[in-house]
């Protein structure tokens, strides 16, 4: 019963959207306050119809009830309750409605807080959300339906894919997915003003905390999957270029765009036209994700719930979607007001070259992700293009957004004297300076490209402190002045600051692992012992182990560094006997920012035929801040979001008048 | 001077322009740049013999692990056979193999081939799903007449 009230209520929450679309159009037309409201309650329905269809769903999973076809699919009756909740997006139809979940629940959000926005510009906001819930939830309702009945269930279910059954994975899903379609609203209220014809300061304002929300929940998204890769996998990499990180990768890029970018709109009401397009391309790229994930159109190690068929269908909502949009953007743009004009050396200059540079990476990584594709298309060959393509394309680009990072916040708006700004910045340029020479002479001789790197982080850290202090500063106070002052800067100051400072920590430890990487493997026999990167790892005995649905074999492993004890490690081999497939289980001891991975392999014979195991080790150093950099920008999102000018629901200066006027610089 | 426009307005775009161009230009040459050895082919083995793959070209080679084929070398790598319906070509791999590879399932290996024939695997794809099966590998299992079906590769393991 439960699976068909749930059914009812999808349908319910489609027809609700289709409500949502017509109302509030009707309200933006005739200008009736009653039918943009009707809109608005329509699109609040929405997301609580989709809500209860997704408990639907996930009370069939947590009491195993496999007359639902994806029930059946996707779950197991001995799975443990957190990954039979996990398992509602584990697959396909369930990863579409958590989709629409997050969809329907920006459109409720947008239509129950956006109260400053003119009603006009909502109005169309909401119709425009009301869209895209139309195709979403018309597509989960009639080509994806989780809650379909198989005509004769089975005794028992085909169990989720072990490798998914994992916290870290069973946590990504939810983020990622807010952060892709959080990119909605900003889609929604880019398509708006340009149906309103008018991109001002006050617009930019509207639109920077939902871009916020939706890029820190991305950032901690693709974290979350980063990280999981690194350990479930099982060969200690955290990045490799697939096209599925690229898809993922692709908004959150555009994204970052959008935020530098909508802040020179903010502020001096300039690059609207600009900002109103990467608002446009991060949901298309948001959409384009979805569509390589499940299409199976490129190949990829992560590729999860493919459906070729309804794959096609999914590129056809991305046409029409993003089509709209852009068709909208070529029709109205040219008649959007010009901004305010800069010169080129200004803060505006510095952040329209951040945005050059980081729309260039964009699109090569567009282009390296897509190639297979053309080229199967113009020649029917089968390629793929790998991770030295993007590390070639990729790097050079950022590596040019950073050195330029730390001196944009330095200079004022519409002129700036970069001389001055870079004469503050001579103790970080000494400090990346010193760290260069000191990496390529004595930490990794010779390796350039980590010293470079390193030096790159050390910029961008010191560089952020030096603006901080030299903003608490001014003219020259004492230490404890400046403390306060420090403590009184706006949030939106400091969410800027520890971002920038979370990508210095975050370009750190990726240039530390990526040369610093030690590698090591052995046949053990029980007693034996191996050394990787100054430990010594010895195996005490191997043991079978019984889990909740699986075997497993485990070996415990004792770790020394010169002869003092580190850590008991005990990596799993782990056989799930409903789905056949054995994944490995590593062990990680953590040593400050670096780690020690520790792989259990199969079973082998040693050379007087007594039973031996592989054992892989990775010595990783400084991988945490791979991780850690990127929660610390996540974190500077959602400190900037508290600051007082973003929050919701505040009355704004800027809203009331006609044209905004822009603040003054800071 | 004469030559630049006249109103701030288009100076400033001019500027603009001049900024962008050089910056844009440059991103696209370091892109083919970095395509053209990047880009690895794919066949399987009956297309790889029909194309007259040289030794020594890194190339992706992709078929079924003929059931049966598998063994554990004394040096401590495994050789295995990469079949599709007309053709088979031994494989050789040093490491650890995904947690997915299994006889009779589908596989791509990145490598090149010896001299002597036999295909030096750098690297075993690794997948997170036992239902998926590279685009690649479908279509090369379609041309061959290999190809049952998407439930294949599950039936098969059993």
């Amino acid at each position: 019963m439960t699976a068909e009230f749930g059914s009812f209520a999808l349908i319910l929450a489609f027809a609700l959207s289709l409500a949502q679309l017509g109302l509030s159009v009707g309200g933006r037309w005739r200008g009736s306050a009653a039918l943009s409201g009707a809109g608005e309650g329509a699109a609040t329905g929405a997301f609580i119809c989709t809500a209860v269809a997704f408990a639907a769903l996930m009370y069939a999973f947590v009491t195993s009830d496999f007359s639902v076809a994806n029930v059946a699919e996707n779950s197991h009756s001995a799975k443990p309750l957190f990954y039979k909740i996990t398992g509602v997006w584990g697959s396909h139809e369930g990863s579409m409605l958590l989709w629409c979940l997050a969809l329907t629940g920006y459109g409720a959000v947008l239509a129950l807080a956006g109260g400053s926005l003119p009603a006009r510009l909502k109005a169309s906001a909401v119709a425009v959300q009301g869209g895209l819930g139309v195709l979403f939830l018309g597509y989960t309702v009639f080509a994806s339906n989780p809650l379909m009945r198989v005509v004769s269930p089975p005794v028992e279910g085909h169990s989720l894919n072990p490798l998914l059954q994992d916290p870290f994975l069973a946590i990504h899903p939810p983020f990622l997915y807010s952060g892709y379609v959080g990119m909605s609203v900003v889609f929604s209220l880019a398509l708006a003003a340009l149906i309103e014809g008018r991109v001002d300061a006050a617009w930019a304002r509207w639109v920077r905390p939902w871009a916020l929300a939706a890029w820190s929940l991305l950032t901690i998204g693709i974290m979350l999957g980063s990280f999981w890769s690194y350990y479930v996998l099982g060969w200690g990499g955290w990045w490799s270029w697939d096209p599925v990180e690229n898809a993922s990768f692709m908004p959150w890029l555009a994204a970052t765009a959008l935020l530098h970018s909508a802040t020179v709109t903010e502020k001096r009401g300039a690059l609207a036209g600009w900002t109103v397009f990467l608002g446009l391309v991060a949901f298309t790229f948001s959409m384009l994700g979805a569509f390589l994930v499940r299409s199976g159109v490129l190949t990829s190690v992560h590729a999860f719930a493919i459906d070729p068929a309804r794959g096609i269908l999914l590129l056809g909502i991305l046409g029409f979607a993003a089509g709209v949009g852009f068709v909208v953007f070529a029709w109205r743009a040219p008649s959007l007001a010009p901004g305010g004009l800069f010169a080129p050396i200004s803060r505006e200059g510095a952040l329209v070259l951040n945005n050059l540079f980081l729309a260039a990476a964009t699109v090569a990584i567009l282009f390296g992700t897509l190639f297979p594709l053309i080229r199967q298309a113009l020649s029917g060959d089968a390629v793929s293009v790998g991770p030295p393509y993007f590390n070639r394309t990729f790097a050079p680009l950022m590596a040019a957004v950073l050195l330029l990072l730390p001196i944009a916040p330095l200079m004022p708006w519409k002129r700036a004297d970069l001389k001055g700004a870079l004469q503050r910045l001579w103790v970080a340029a000494g400090l990346a300076v010193a760290t260069a020479a000191l990496s390529f002479a004595l930490a990794r001789p010779g390796q350039a490209v980590t010293a470079l790197g390193l030096a790159l982080g050390v910029w961008l850290i010191a560089g952020t402190l030096t603006e901080l202090v030299e903003r608490a500063r001014g003219g020259g106070a004492h230490a404890g002045e400046v403390w306060r002052r420090l403590r009184q800067l706006p949030r939106g100051a400091w969410g800027m600051s520890l971002a920038h400072i979370g990508l210095g920590l975050f370009i750190l430890g990726a240039a530390m692992e990526t040369s610093g990487r030690v590698e090591a493997a052995k046949v053990l026999g029980l007693g034996e012992s191996m050394d990787a990167a100054g430990y010594h790892l010895t195996l005490g005995h191997v043991g079978d182990v019984d889990g909740a649905n699986y075997t497993a074999q485990r070996a415990t492993l004792a770790v020394t560094r010169n002869g003092s004890a580190v850590c008991q490690a005990a990596p799993e081999r782990r056989f799930y006997p409903a789905s056949q497939q054995t994944t490995s289980r590593v062990t990680i001891c953590v040593r400050g920012l670096s780690d020690l991975y520790m792989v259990l392999g199969e079973p082998r014979t040693g050379p007087a035929g007594q039973p031996a195991w592989l054992f892989r080790v990775y010595w990783n150093p400084w991988v945490r801040l791979i991780w850690l950099g990127p929660l610390l920008m996540a974190i500077g999102g959602g400190v900037s979001l508290s600051d007082r000018r973003l929050r919701f629901g505040l009355p704004r200066r800027a809203a009331a008048a006609p044209a905004a006027v822009p603040e003054p610089a800071e | 001077m004469s030559l630049l426009p006249k109103s701030r307005k288009a100076r400033r775009r001019l500027a603009a322009v001049a900024i962008a161009a050089p910056i844009l230009a440059a991103a696209a040459v370091l892109a083919f740049y970095a395509l053209g050895d990047s880009v690895s082919f794919f066949y399987s083995p009956s297309q790889a013999k029909a194309a007259g793959v040289p030794a020594g070209r890194t190339i992706e080679l992709g078929g079924l692990v003929a059931t049966g084929s598998l063994r554990k070398t004394a040096d401590g790598g495994i050789a295995f056979l990469v079949a599709d319906h007309r053709d088979q070509d031994p494989v050789s791999y040093k490491g650890e193999l995904p947690d997915l590879f299994r006889e009779g399932q589908g596989v791509v290996a990145k490598g090149s081939f010896r001299p002597d024939g036999v295909f030096e695997a750098s690297e075993i794809l690794a997948k997170h799903d036992e239902r998926y099966m590279p685009a690649e590998l479908v279509k090369a299992l379609k041309a061959s007449g290999e190809w049952r079906g998407q439930g294949q590769t599950a039936a098969m393991a059993q």
